[in-house]
C-alpha cells in the first residue's frame, strides 16, 4: 500500500521538507511504496526576507521569486491548489472549487503566516509595510520622497514574521538617512507592545544602547489601538498618540483559519509537541515553521531546521521503526544594523542567544546567504 | 480563591516570554470596558510583567491567584 504524505504550504518550511523527504524515502518514491505531495496555493516559492531592502532600492521582489516547479525534486507531486477543510477524522483534504478531496497517510502543516492590517482601525490606509510584495514596493516610492520629519516604526502585536526585522528596518533607515544628509531633518521612533525593545531579553539589552547611540526615539508598551490617516498620528491602547508623517508597521499576524476550524490550535497556529512538532490534537499531523506554535521566532531558519526533524521522523514511521528525531528549538538569524554591518545570533530552548559584535563581514554574509537561499529550498544547503 | 468571575480566560501556560502578556493584550483589545480577563500563566515573568502593563494601559489588576503550577491573574479593561 502506497503511503501518502501530503505537505500543505510552499515556503521555506514546506518546500525545504518535500525536497528532504525526496532524498531521504527515494528508494521508497522509486518503488511507488510513498507518494509525497507538496499544496501550495501559488506557483512561486517566495524568499520574503528580501522584501527587507526593497524599500532602500537594493532589491526588487521578483528577487525573492523562483517558481516551485523549478525548486521541487520531480518526484514530488506539486499541486497548486488552496486547501479549503481539514478532516483530521478522516484523514482527508478538501479543496476550493470542484476539485475532488485527497486522503493522506501523513499531513504536514506549514501554512505559515498572514498579515491581518484590517485588526487596527485605519492602519491599511494610514500605515505602510514591507511584511508584503506590495507593501515594500509601496513604502519605496514614499520612502524615496521623504527628506523630512516624524518616521515612526510600530511593532503591532507579536508573533510576527522575523522577529529581528524591525530592528534591521531602523537601524537601516537611520544609516540610509545618514548617508543621503538627510538624518537631521528626520526624527525616528520605534514602539514595540512590551517593556523592552524586542521579545527576546538579550537581543532587547542589546539593541536598546545602539538605539539611543543613533537617536532612535523608543515608545515601548506602545500597543497601536487606532491610526488616524487624515491626522496622520497613531493611539496606543496604554493612552500614548504619535504624530508621524510617514508610518511603517509591523501590522498584526494570523494563521490560516482552516487550522482553527480543523481543531488544531488557536489563530491559526497548531498546537505541537516543541520537540517532535507533532499536533497535539491529532494523529499523524505534524507543523513546522510559523504554523507550529513552539514560542521560538517565526523565522526561515527555524522552519528549515524543523523541516530536518519532521523528514527524519516520517521516514522513520514510513519504515516502521521508532521516530527520534527532535527539534531543540535551534535558530539563526542575521541582524543587520545598518546599510554596511551586521549582527548575528544563535540560539535554542536551552541556550540563549548572545548578539555578535557588528561587523561588515556580517554583513556580507548575510547578503551572500540571502543569495545562496535557493540551494536551502532544494534542501542542498 | 478569589470569586471574581472571568468575562474571558485566556490560556497561555506553556509559553515563553512575552507570550502570555501578548496573549492577554490580544484579548483585552477585543474585549469591552469593564470586562474581566483572566489569564493563566506558568511564566515567573508574568509576575512583574502583566502588573506592569495594566498599570501603563489603565487597566485594573484585580488578583493574582497563585495555583500548584501556575499563576492565574484577573485584569479588568478600563
Amino acid at each position: 500500500m502506497t503511503e501518502h504524505v501530503v505537505i500543505v504550504g510552499g515556503g521555506t518550511g514546506g518546500t525545504v521538507l518535500a525536497n528532504d523527504l525526496a532524498d531521504r524515502l527515494e528508494p521508497e518514491l522509486d518503488a511507488g511504496d510513498v507518494r509525497v505531495t507538496l499544496v501550495n496555493d501559488d506557483s512561486d516559492h517566495v524568499y520574503k526576507p528580501v522584501w527587507l531592502y526593497v524599500p532602500f532600492g537594493q532589491r526588487e521582489p521578483d528577487d525573492g521569486r523562483r517558481p516551485l516547479d523549478d525548486l521541487v525534486d520531480d518526484a514530488v507531486d506539486l499541486r497548486i491548489d488552496r486547501v479549503s477543510d481539514i478532516d483530521t477524522e478522516s484523514q482527508r483534504l478538501q479543496f476550493h472549487g470542484s476539485a475532488p478531496s485527497v486522503g493522506y497517510d501523513y499531513l504536514v502543516l506549514a501554512t505559515g503566516s498572514t498579515l491581518e492590517p484590517d485588526r487596527i482601525p485605519g492602519l491599511t490606509e494610514g500605515g505602510h509595510n514591507y511584511y508584503s510584495e506590495s507593501g515594500a514596493t509601496d513604502l519605496r516610492d514614499e520612502l524615496l520622497e521623504f527628506t523630512e520629519g516624524d518616521l515612526v516604526l510600530s511593532v503591532i502585536g507579536t508573533p510576527h514574521m522575523c522577529p529581528a526585522a524591525p530592528l534591521e528596518f531602523v537601524f537601516m533607515a537611520d544609516d540610509w538617512l545618514r548617508e543621503r544628509g538627510l538624518r537631521e531633518d528626520v526624527d525616528i521612533t520605534y514602539t514595540y507592545p512590551i517593556q523592552r525593545v524586542h521579545g527576546n531579553p538579550h537581543i532587547a539589552e542589546w539593541a536598546r544602547p545602539i538605539m539611543e547611540e543613533r537617536d532612535i526615539q523608543v515608545e515601548t508598551f506602545f500597543n497601536a489601538e487606532s491610526v488616524d490617516p487624515e491626522a496622520e498620528t497613531v493611539t496606543s491602547m496604554e493612552g500614548t498618540e504619535l504624530d508621524y508623517d510617514l508610518l511603517v508597521t509591523i501590522p498584526p499576524h494570523g494563521g490560516v483559519d482552516l487550522i482553527e476550524e480543523a481543531g488544531l490550535g488557536d489563530g491559526g497556529w497548531v498546537d505541537v509537541d516543541k520537540h517532535t512538532l507533532e499536533a497535539e490534537a491529532a494523529e499523524d499531523v505534524y507543523a513546522l515553521g510559523d504554523t507550529a506554535d513552539t514560542g521560538v521566532p517565526n523565522a526561515g531558519s527555524v522552519a528549515h531546521y524543523q523541516a530536518g526533524v519532521v523528514g527524519q521522523r516520517l521516514a522513520s514511521e514510513i519504515r516502521g521503526r521508532p521516530a527520534t528525531a527532535t527539534y531543540d528549538g535551534k535558530t539563526l538569524c542575521f541582524i543587520e544594523t545598518g546599510m554596511d554591518a551586521a549582527s548575528f545570533v544563535e540560539f535554542d530552548y536551552e541556550n540563549p542567544p548572545s548578539p555578535a559584535l557588528p561587523s561588515e563581514k556580517l554583513h556580507w554574509s548575510k547578503l551572500a546567504y540571502n543569495e545562496s537561499y535557493w540551494l536551502t529550498a532544494r534542501g542542498l544547503l | 480563591m478569589t470569586d471574581i468571575e472571568p468575562d474571558d480566560t485566556v490560556d497561555a501556560r506553556g509559553a515563553a516570554c512575552p507570550g502570555p502578556l501578548m496573549d492577554l493584550i490580544g484579548r483585552i483589545r477585543g474585549a469591552e470596558s469593564g470586562d474581566v480577563i483572566r489569564l493563566l500563566s506558568d511564566n515567573n515573568q508574568s509576575l512583574t510583567d502583566v502588573p506592569e502593563w495594566a498599570e501603563e494601559a489603565g487597566n485594573e489588576l484585580l488578583a493574582v491567584e497563585e495555583r500548584d503550577d501556575h499563576n492565574a491573574f484577573y485584569v479588568e479593561k478600563a
